[in-house]
């Protein structure tokens, strides 16, 4: 089969490298696939640019991130994990995040916004925004940059939500319109609520409810966004499948919707009808 | 003299830039600078007390644990149930956590620091590795670089392996879920206990078969580096307890503060961290009344990273620290361990706190917690309870100390009104990558640099000696 290459660089921002170590734990194709051979057979991914996992460190790391553009143009796939602070609050060889990442973005065929702070702007936009940081699609559309942006939201996503957004990109180009749902997501990633697949939803219907943590019943008392939250981790679970949150006893904190953290509710109360409405954004 | 700036250093967490001054083959002067603010002790400001570990683990991706640890003991204390929490909580706490000290550890060795020493070309992790075909100062041979490469590759599966055992019980990783105030949310299966010590085994193989083993080898082509990047000042608040409640002495891993050849007691008051070289207003404080007031255009200021000092001094904090405490303070079962590891590596307890100490240091500690989380694993009791309820008070106060992979984290509160009033985080890379204080006294990786000497522009022993040090800078600077 002919083998096809695709430049990635992975650019680190305001986050904690959690979206890094979580992609490390990817099954089909594993960490090793995506490093050392194929995402797919016949699809190979060269990472130019991982700052944890890379070999070169100071000046030959940079040359090889500010050469990128211009070398690659229209050719690499960008991947943004963390929020674009305001110029003085974070940099990267001594240049502001927000420039490094605007001239990285000048030549990419696409860019994948990689967990929440990169999606939505995340634990640093939390309020009262310190930084004044924001999500990558919002800082490109106030400058007017139209490449394509698709958002993998998750603190942090699951590997697999990455994979199929990759593929998605290596095989079948950026989503169309219609792919996406109204936050940026692949709608085939992000299908449903966790409230309609979850374990304890019988739970839920009977009115067996958790007052403490370590309680057997649903979690919705004790502040569960599970209504609220798009995500297949029901279905997937994480770490190889063996375990995920509301399987472990904490209720679901809505890590992947554009709210986090500042849902109307605090992560452990339960959200009112009033304030559970005005949180889902979306409306059904 | 020339000015070398590494930026960014890589194969750490976050955003690290180094600054050194070599001059006549030697770096006189080095300054290290996190690059990055978020301001998450603002952000915990007004929230409900209980957000506080769910919003404090996602300081850092690394080593959540650390972060979930450290601000369920604060609150514990705050609610007034830190000696209650029942006996599956404090032990599955103890085997989320330790699990979580087997994946970091691997990580760090084969992952981000190793690439410093084996050659990777003509091998597929070349393009990664060593793009530009150029590498320094390889002393493996060719058999051995293949083997450490091929364990290279192995590690990635051993630490994901590693996070299945997190997650077993923890929920999932990155940013585990389960510890929370009063113990655990999970109750685990006898299912989940027969998983989580079939992994613990799969992980021991290759942590004696592969991990220690190569180590030692490292230890023994690059002897050099017992020499290179050392500190001496050493503290540790304590890991793992071996019962509930705060007692710091009552630990696995000991607590207390090393200097000159001595182990003393440690009194968490003589903690302050001061600002005066860093990118905010305010003064020296105890993390009970600190704050957090960003300047970034502050003139004299060089880092993100605030400075915290114990009784004026800069200290290292990490397994190295631990590991020396463990031979003066540490239970016997414990101290043997240790000094079985240095006889073998034919050094003494001084050589710890260096850049192949810290190594060496890891993989003893590493020995270490896999009997104790056999140990810990064997005591649970699937049919008792995990938490203890708590009510949220109106006024309190709590303080949560614990050790990280990389070394004491400690997390202080308080609760006004039901809601967080101060919010003050010190992770273990706040002390070791901290600039220079008020007294001009580099922080502990500055002190580690300078004096060495170096080939060229010093980048691979300046990285060298950096890495041993496991960086973190998301936690350094929230």
């Amino acid at each position: 089969m002919r083998e096809r290459v695709q430049t990635v660089v992975w650019f680190q921002a305001a986050g904690c490298t959690g979206c890094s170590i979580s992609l490390m734990n990817a099954a089909y194709p594993s960490i090793i696939n995506l490093l050392l051979d194929e995402v797919v057979p016949g699809e190979k991914i060269v990472l130019r640019f991982h700052a944890t996992l890379m070999g070169p460190t100071g000046q030959p790391a940079l040359t090889v991130l500010e050469r990128i553009p211009a070398e690659k143009a229209g050719d690499y796939v960008l991947v943004v994990e963390g929020a674009i602070p305001a110029g003085g609050f974070g940099a990267v060889g001594e240049i502001p995040m927000e420039e490094r990442f605007r001239t990285l973005t000048d030549g990419a065929t696409a860019v994948i916004a990689m967990g929440t702070c990169a999606s939505y702007g995340g634990i640093p936009a939390a309020f009262p925004n310190p930084t004044a940081a924001k999500g990558v699609a919002n800082s490109l559309s106030t400058v007017g940059v139209g490449v394509p942006v698709v958002n993998v939201p998750g603190c942090p996503p699951h590997p697999r939500w990455f994979v199929e957004t990759l593929t998605h990109l290596l095989l079948y180009g950026p989503p169309r319109p219609e792919e996406l749902d109204a936050v940026g997501r692949l709608k085939v990633v992000y299908p449903s609520l966790i409230h309609e697949n979850c374990p304890r939803r019988a739970d839920f219907d009977v009115g067996r409810f958790a007052k403490g943590f370590g309680e057997i019943g649903c979690l919705y008392e004790l502040g569960c966004k599970g209504p609220y939250t798009e995500a297949n981790c029901p279905y997937h679970q994480w770490n190889s499948g063996v375990n995920w949150c509301i399987k472990a006893g904490h209720p679901c904190i809505g890590c992947c919707e554009p709210e986090f953290p500042d849902f109307p509710a605090p992560l452990f109360r339960k959200a009112n009808a009033q304030e559970a409405i005005s949180s889902f954004r979306r409306a059904k | 003299m020339r000015t070398v700036t590494i930026d960014p250093i890589t194969r750490i967490e976050g955003h690290l830039r180094v600054e050194i001054k070599v001059e006549d083959g030697e770096i006189v002067r080095a300054r290290s600078s996190g690059a990055l603010f978020r301001g998450i002790e603002i952000i915990l400001l007004g929230r409900y007390p209980l957000d506080a570990q769910r919003i404090t683990t996602r300081i850092c991706g690394v080593c959540p644990l650390a972060h979930a640890t450290a601000s369920s003991f604060s609150l514990d204390m705050a609610l007034g149930i830190a000696e209650k929490i029942p006996e599956n909580g404090r032990l599955l706490r103890n085997l989320i956590f330790g699990a979580h000290f087997l994946h970091n550890h691997i990580l760090h060795f084969y992952h981000l620091a190793l690439p410093d020493f084996v050659d990777p070309r003509g091998s597929p992790l070349e393009g990664l590795l060593a793009p530009g075909g150029e590498v320094h100062d390889r002393r493996f041979s060719p058999e051995e670089n293949r083997k450490l490469l091929s364990h290279y590759v192995e590690a990635l599966n051993m630490r994901q392996k590693a996070h299945e055992l997190v997650a077993l019980f923890g929920g999932k990783m990155p940013h585990d879920m389960s510890i929370v105030p009063g113990g655990v949310t999970y109750r685990p299966t006898p299912g989940d206990v027969a998983a989580y010590r079939f992994r613990l085994q799969e992980l021991k193989l290759f942590i004696e078969n592969a991990y220690v083993p190569d180590v030692l080898l490292l230890a023994q082509r690059y002897r050099d580096y017992f020499q290179m990047g050392r500190v001496g000042t050493l503290l540790s608040y304590g890991g793992f307890p071996e019962e509930a409640g705060r007692g710091l002495d009552k630990r696995l891993l000991p607590a207390g503060f090393y200097r000159n050849g001595k182990a003393e007691p440690l009194d968490i008051q003589e903690v302050r961290e001061g600002v005066d070289r860093s990118w905010y207003e305010g003064e020296e404080a105890h993390p009970l009344l600190g704050e957090t007031r960003p300047a970034p255009d502050k003139e004299e200021a060089y880092s993100w990273v605030k400075a915290p000092r114990y009784r004026g001094e800069p200290c290292e904090v990490g397994p190295a620290a631990r590991m020396v405490l463990v031979l003066i303070r540490g239970a016997p079962s414990v101290k043997f361990r240790v000094q079985d590891f240095l006889r073998e590596a034919g050094v003494e307890p001084e050589a710890l706190s260096s850049a192949m100490g810290r190594h060496l240091a890891r993989a003893v500690e590493t020995v270490i917690l896999l009997e104790a989380l056999e140990h810990w694993l064997s005591q649970l009791d699937p049919s008792g309870p995990v938490a203890v309820p708590f009510k949220i008070p109106e006024v309190a106060e709590g303080e949560g100390l614990a050790e990280a992979p990389r070394g004491g984290v400690g997390h202080w509160i308080r609760i006004e009104s039901g809601r967080i009033a101060r919010y003050q985080v010190i992770s273990p890379t706040t002390w070791n990558a901290s600039p220079r204080d008020g007294r001009g006294e580099p922080g502990p990786l500055e002190k580690a640099l300078e004096g060495t000497k170096v080939s060229g522009d010093g980048l691979l022993e300046a990285g060298r000696i950096v890495r041993s040090f496991d960086p973190c800078l998301a936690c350094a600077v929230q």
